[in-house]
């Protein structure tokens, strides 16, 4: 960023523990206009926003992602303390550092701002959720503590307006006081010089804490329950199974609205001249818009369920649940979240594993992520199922919904089983530990929960959705070129198919199936789409489920239609996550292997499945 | 009350104690834990385990609440009954 042409902007950074309310204070002050952009050379993301002062200085504010110290170990950490030290290429360090402090938690996190304080730039300690440690009985005296410390404090209220403005009405002046050269940067922590700082806070904190609180009652009552050895893991379950009924039952609606607005659209397209243009636009452009955005439904609960999780502090509880079982998989408590988010889409769960601390285990998470069941596996799912597994109850279970359990079940065994042998071999080392700070229970913020929604929901667009679109456009050209009377078994798509048959032949893949594959790189639902293309069909999509599954019926085994099921637990075809892992894990090799893993335990899996069910059904 | 010390996962459920020390043959673990808050004289209290092997254990301290897994808290020294 170039500083000398914008000498009037001020640059403010958000620093402080997670959870301390940060980004609830970005939102209030940038009125949620945020401007999200990557760190230069690595994937962590930097949201700018700006205001203006009572006097009218313009402030850009940078929310840094929570950190304890200086002795960053995550991503996120590191990128935070080289934002705050000014170690970010091309960026210089901020002009003051808004450092905030959880006042409830003064005693035990006090050093923290010591240790951001002798960096010796310009700070201000915002002293948050003042209201929060009154309620429970704590006394604070401000005076003093600003006498301490010798940097002004601004006591402020969790998410209200009154937070804001007291911080406002003294931003001008703080800003006019604090236009200083900062002094030099101590950076080298060691145990014993945390402990001198914790030595120095703590006295601190015993003269300027009048009234001390007990711990926060409705968290200790909360925690006896969600974290019962027994109870616990129950709620969770519930919840767990709650949310994805909810993905799937309250997807429903707008699924099928944009789906027939697209099927629209693609009647509209066709009626085109010429009708290399008519295909172009309908079966390129619109069948791939209508491939990104038909997730939109499902991803958006989901991320929903995900945030409302994290804002309420439940998040952190369920990585304590899990810990244990996900560790002796060789994985990581906070591993959790990333794989929950992989069951809307992998792309988001990928980039969740930012706040895993050990590199071998964001690794280990990223080469999993893939085989949980994303939303674009339901599709192909439903299909088959809907074709061959029989609408009879098993005792009181539908046979139907079994089997789609049991497709599920497989994919997480498997991510546990690779994970385990991942930590074994490639990613071998020493266990990593789990360390993290349970935050108190709070209702969510109903305005940072629609701009994190948002947010969210608008990188997913970005980066998952310009991939598949793309990806589809080059799908389509292979499918619809050179032109012949057969149709796509003519093109290069049909070619290709030809190619890899006898790769496939084992399995129990047909020449359809496996041109039909072909296209389903693009994102993995498309190979509905092109099974219908292949088969040549006419006639909007829902048609084309519906008579797809005849035609199926007809045209493949029981044998095949189960092997084709077991080869989408693992199914590696999908370009988007691909892209992804190359650029999180920023290596080729790391890329190459998951694909040739997820690859040879997708041909396992079916051909195992195909040839016990040949013995079978005879 | 004569005080005992003992590792922090030793202690049993709502037990008083205090940090007393760390143990220094995990240095980068040593930081971490001091770095999220624990300190020579901060109250402790073993408020929850897990459900497999007892681990990890949900500690109080002071106000605030860290999860950990027992390997990391065998790292930190208590003293109880003080």
């Amino acid at each position: 960023m170039n500083r000398s042409s914008d000498e009037q902007v001020l640059h403010l950074a958000l620093v402080g523990a997670p959870n301390t309310g940060k980004t609830t204070l970005f939102n209030g002050l940038t009125g949620g206009r945020a401007k999200t952009a990557n760190y230069p050379g690595v994937t962590v993301e930097r949201r700018t926003g700006q205001f203006r002062t009572p006097a009218g200085h313009t402030v850009e504010l940078v929310d840094l992602p929570g950190i304890y110290g200086l002795a960053g170990r995550t991503l996120d950490e590191r990128v935070a303390v080289d934002a705050i030290t000014g170690k970010i290429e091309g960026e210089s360090a901020p002009d003051l550092l808004l450092i905030f402090l959880d006042a409830c938690s003064l005693r035990t996190h006090l050093h923290s701002v010591l240790e951001l304080k002798a960096l010796g730039r310009p700070s201000v300690l915002v002293l948050n959720m003042i209201d929060l440690a009154k309620r429970d009985g704590m006394e604070i005296d401000v005076k003093a503590l600003e006498k301490a410390l010798d940097i002004p404090v601004i006591p402020t209220n969790a998410a209200r307006a009154s937070g804001r403005e007291a911080l406002i009405n003294r931003i001008d002046d703080i800003l006019d006081q604090t236009r200083q050269h900062p002094g030099p940067a101590q950076t080298t922590i060691s145990p014993s010089v945390l402990k001198s700082l914790q030595i120095e806070a703590r006295k601190i904190a015993d003269t300027v804490i009048v009234k001390e609180a007990g711990m926060n009652v409705l968290t200790r009552r909360l925690d006896g329950l969600f974290l019962h050895p027994l109870i616990g893991p129950i709620i969770l379950a519930s919840i767990l199974f709650f949310m994805f009924q909810a993905v799937y039952s309250w997807a429903n609606a707008p699924m099928d609205l944009i789906d027939h607005g697209f099927s629209q659209l693609y009647g509209l397209a066709k009626q085109i001249q010429p009708a290399w243009l008519a295909s172009f636009l309908g079966d390129g452009v619109i069948a791939g818009l209508g491939s990104v955005l038909i997730f939109l439904p499902q991803i958006t609960i989901l991320f929903g369920f995900i945030l409302l999780l994290e804002s309420s502090g439940y998040m952190g509880r369920a990585a304590f649940l899990m810990d244990e079982l996900m560790r002796r998989a060789g994985l990581n408590g906070r591993a959790f979240i990333p794989l929950l988010s992989s069951f809307a889409c992998a792309v988001p769960g990928i980039m969740a594993t930012r706040t895993i601390e050990s590199e071998r285990d964001r690794l280990t998470t990223i080469m999993v992520a893939p085989l949980m069941t994303c939303s674009a596996r339901l599709p192909v799912y439903t299909l088959i199922i809907a074709a061959f597994i029989p609408r009879e109850n098993v005792w009181i279970f539908n046979q139907q919904g079994l089997v789609m359990f049991g497709l599920y079940l497989a994919g997480v065994f498997s991510a546990l089983v690779v994970a385990f042998v991942l930590r074994k071999t490639a990613t071998k080392g020493e266990t990593q530990p789990f360390l993290m700070e349970l935050p108190s229970y709070k209702l969510p913020q109903w305005r940072d929960f629609l701009l994190g929604l948002w947010q969210r929901i608008w990188v997913f667009l970005r980066r998952a959705g310009t991939i598949i679109f793309t990806v589809a456009i080059i799908l389509w050209f292979l499918a619809s070129f050179p032109h012949s009377d057969e149709g796509i078994r003519g093109s290069f798509a049909g070619m290709i198919g030809n190619v890899l048959l006898p790769i496939f032949k084992p399995i129990g893949f047909r020449l359809e199936t496996v041109i039909a594959l072909v296209p389903g790189m693009a994102a993995r639902e498309v190979v509905v789409a092109a099974m219908g293309t292949v088969y040549a069909l006419q006639g909007n999509e829902d048609q084309v489920a519906q008579s797809l599954s005849h035609i199926l019926q007809n045209a493949w085994t029981l044998p095949s239609a189960l092997a084709f099921l077991a080869w989408y637990v693992y199914a590696p075809q999908c370009f988007a996550t691909i892209a992804m892992v190359r650029r999180e894990t920023n290596s080729l090799r790391w890329t190459l292997f998951m694909v040739g893993y997820l690859f040879a335990l997708a041909y396992l899996a079916a051909f195992v499945t195909y040839h016990i069910a040949m013995y079978f059904t005879g | 009350m004569s005080t005992k010390q003992k590792k922090l996962n030793e202690l049993s459920q709502n037990e008083a104690a205090r940090v007393c020390g760390f143990f220094e043959n995990n240095k980068a673990m040593v930081v971490k834990l001091r770095e999220i808050g624990f300190a020579e004289g901060d109250e402790v209290e073993i408020l929850g385990r897990g459900l497999l092997g007892g681990t990890p254990i949900s500690v109080r301290l002071n106000q605030t609440v860290i999860a950990l897994r027992t390997r990391e808290a065998a790292l930190v020294k208590v003293e109880s009954g003080a």
